[in-house]
């Protein structure tokens, strides 16, 4: 990506900041169930552009059926969610991800029997693959591993790799904002240092916007603006990542001993 | 039981079985042996004659059961050491081999088979006509080649749906049917020609495809695999039952024969060979049927191919890896299933039309389950997605049975009474094992990527 491009994208994303204080992203009162099962309980939490906002949590706790709920998947039954002014509460998942909201998945769910292009490819669908050619070579420099194995299949590569592959996936489509399902899952520690540096590098330089779910909460409140502690499908605490980390409870209850 | 053929490719399972020993395989040989004995009581031992009074008589075939067993055990003793063997190197090779580039060995099989098998199918009616003498005597050889291609192009359409879309459809056979008897009655009611019918067939499999694509969308799987079964009944018993429509079980007869585009194959004055200045042969309608559903499967394949470089058939595989994905990426799911199930249909339209033109005569009975698995086992064996697979599979399933019709010099070995069409279900369930053993993943398992480095995405 040109500089220029950096520039322009800045620019715009300083416009929009500027035309309106609202959120990009706002939840707010949703609850959402398994059949008769209480996953979330009317949950409230903001995304500003320019943002990166972390949730953390146990497992089971419900940042995933969060992050899925916001994508249509299952559709909230209580409370509104409003992304870019714009009520999505009950769009189908394919139109919600045509508003330029872009999610690595959990677990990655890359398509492995293709090859690494093809799977980019994917990711510019919702564009119609406009910039396909340039979001590439942006992708390239990006993930220069990538790069290497761009015309190998998916599913021969590493976690670390596919992790890659479906975060670059994801931003093939030039999203306003991007979600992250646990990016460190399985992951190496030297890899999920790669692939958050990545991450804080593309909210520096680009004002990308991010909600990022995880469980390694020290890596990941290290790397927020805010966060957001979830505890059995309530939001229980909330601060800037800082706070968080320095906040005993938090500390007991995910950072025993203060490192990951 | 430790199996010699597991595809289990775990390094410490390959090192195991490395010290499986003689004595192991010689019990697992006798187990095998001695579950025959079991199967064979029952079903071997005894022969029942008819006797001098009324009753039956009891043979005994002792000596038949203790020979199957042995067969058995000495096969499986010889399979368990050389085939162990082999999948042995082959799993270590594998592992060895995992990590290192793959793509520099795709699509390497279609390099030659492809053109070679192309290049059979264009000149085939030459080739015919010089290995029997004359035209006429190589008829059989045209008439096989016909039957194969309107499988290819059965299988390249269904190829659609199961090999790239990965939706399990088991009543694919309807759609072929909604074709031949789109022609039969358009044409003998409404007199129109094969030319206009042919895309009004294609049209209206589309339709039904699209019919059956809605109720089944957010099905996945053995259920879609149910409903998909039991439309294929539905549209067969429609067909047998509404007889003021479709003549019921009887089937429609007289449907026009094909002509060269307008102008008909008969020996008169206006026919086909006195318009071109030939000597009169009814050869030449059968080899304008070869080359038309030659043609037919070969815009199936290109079609096919051409869909692939496209986001719409891309969104096809990336749809049978996963839905979640897909959607969470922005694609309509319900749309990419739709057209999948409708251009498959339409394909199966277009060659059911053929099917009618060509026998001049469509009933029920040719529109059976049977059909339907025969196709699918057509895709599943050439490895599901994969066009050359496609095709090569449909040469053996459909020209394999026809092979044991050449087989009566094994008379001679077996006695009088052998007739080696007998055996065509065992062979080919034979075959079906052994391709589950050696390719489970069919003929040509390895995906051609739709774009490549150095061939630019068009």
């Amino acid at each position: 990506m040109s500089v220029a491009g950096i520039n322009v994208l800045v620019d715009e994303t300083r416009a929009r900041m500027a035309e309106a204080d609202k959120p990009l992203l706002s939840v707010r009162g949703v609850s959402a169930y398994y059949g008769s099962i209480r996953a979330l309980k009317a949950v409230d939490i903001d995304v500003n552009e320019g943002e990166i906002v972390a949730l953390i949590g146990a497992n089971g706790a419900g940042k995933s059926t969060l992050m899925m709920t916001i994508f249509g998947q299952p559709q909230a039954r209580e409370g509104t969610i409003t992304f870019a002014g714009q009520d999505i509460t009950r769009l189908p998942t394919h139109e919600i991800a045509r508003l330029n909201l872009a999610q690595s998945p959990e677990g990655r769910r890359i398509f492995s029997r293709m090859t690494v292009r093809e799977n980019l490819q994917m990711g510019a669908a919702v564009n119609g693959g406009k910039h396909f050619a340039e979001d590439l070579e942006r992708m390239c420099v990006l993930f220069p591993r990538l790069k290497e194995r761009i015309d190998q299949r998916g599913g021969t590569m590493s976690g670390g790799e596919q992790q890659m592959l479906a975060i670059a996936r994801a931003l093939m489509s030039r999203p306003r904002l991007l979600m992250l399902d646990e990016p460190s899952l399985g992951l190496a520690p030297l890899v999920v240092k790669q692939i958050f540096s990545t991450v804080r590098e593309l909210n520096r330089t680009e004002g990308l916007t991010v909600f990022i779910v995880e469980q390694n909460a020290y890596h990941a409140l290290k790397l927020a603006h805010r966060g957001y502690v979830m505890v059995t499908g309530a939001v229980t605490m909330s601060g800037t990542g800082q706070a968080l980390l320095d906040d005993p409870q938090v500390k007991a209850a995910y950072l025993e001993g203060g490192q990951h | 039981m430790a199996q010699g053929s597991t595809i289990g490719r775990v390094a410490p399972t390959v090192a195991a079985r490395r010290t499986s020993a003689l004595p192991e395989m010689v019990k697992d040989a006798a187990l095998f042996a001695l579950v025959t004995l079991g199967l064979a009581i029952p079903v071997v031992a005894y022969r029942t004659d008819l006797g001098q009074g009324t009753g039956l008589e009891l043979t005994g075939r002792w000596g038949l059961v203790a020979g199957l067993c042995a067969a058995v055990f000495v096969l499986r003793l010889a399979q368990r050491l050389v085939l162990g063997e082999v999948s042995r190197r082959r799993d270590i090779r594998t592992l060895a081999e995992a990590d290192s580039k793959a793509p520099a060995r795709l699509a390497r099989p279609g390099r030659i088979i492809g053109p070679l098998t192309l290049g059979i199918a264009l000149t085939l009616p030459l080739l015919a006509a010089f290995g029997s003498g004359s035209l006429s005597e190589g008829r059989y050889w045209i008439d096989l080649g016909i039957l194969i291609l309107t499988y290819v192009m059965l299988g390249w359409g269904l190829n659609i749906v199961v090999g790239l879309a990965g939706l399990l459809d088991l009543g694919y056979v309807a759609f072929y049917a909604v074709g031949a008897y789109s022609y039969a009655l358009l044409s003998t009611v409404f007199g129109l020609s094969f030319w206009i019918c042919l895309p009004l067939a294609g049209l209206f499999a589309a339709a039904f495809g699209v019919l059956l694509g809605f109720p089944v969308l957010r099905l996945r799987g053995d259920y879609l695999a149910i409903v998909t079964l039991a439309f294929g009944e539905i549209i067969r018993l429609v067909l047998i039952n509404w007889v003021d429509f479709s003549g019921g079980s009887a089937g429609l007869s007289s449907i026009p024969r094909a002509s060269f585009f307008g102008i008909p194959f008969t020996a008169g004055e206006g026919g086909f060979a006195s318009t071109f200045g030939l000597t009169f042969n009814p050869m030449h309608r059968v080899v304008f049927l070869y080359y038309l559903i030659l043609v037919l499967a070969l815009i199936t394949n290109l079609v096919t191919l051409r869909m692939r470089r496209l986001p719409l058939g891309r969104a096809w595989e990336a749809l049978r890896e996963d839905e979640i994905a897909c959607r969470s990426l922005g694609i309509d799911t319900t749309m990419t299933k739709l057209t999948a199930f409708a251009l498959g249909a339409m394909f199966a339209g277009f060659a059911g039309s053929f099917f009618a033109v060509r026998q001049g005569f469509v009933s029920p009975e040719s529109f059976n389950f049977l059909e339907s698995a025969i196709i699918l086992a057509i895709v599943v064996l050439g490895g599901m997605g994969s066009q050359l697979g496609v095709a090569v599979a449909a040469i053996a399933m459909v020209g394999a049975p026809e092979l044991l019709r050449n087989l009566g010099f094994l008379k001679a070995v077996f006695g009088e009474g052998f007739d080696p069409n007998e055996y065509r279900l065992l062979l080919f369930g034979l075959a079906m094992v052994a391709m589950m053993v050696w390719r489970p993943r069919g003929l040509i398992s390895e995906r051609t990527p739709s774009v490549r480095l150095g061939a630019r995405a068009r």
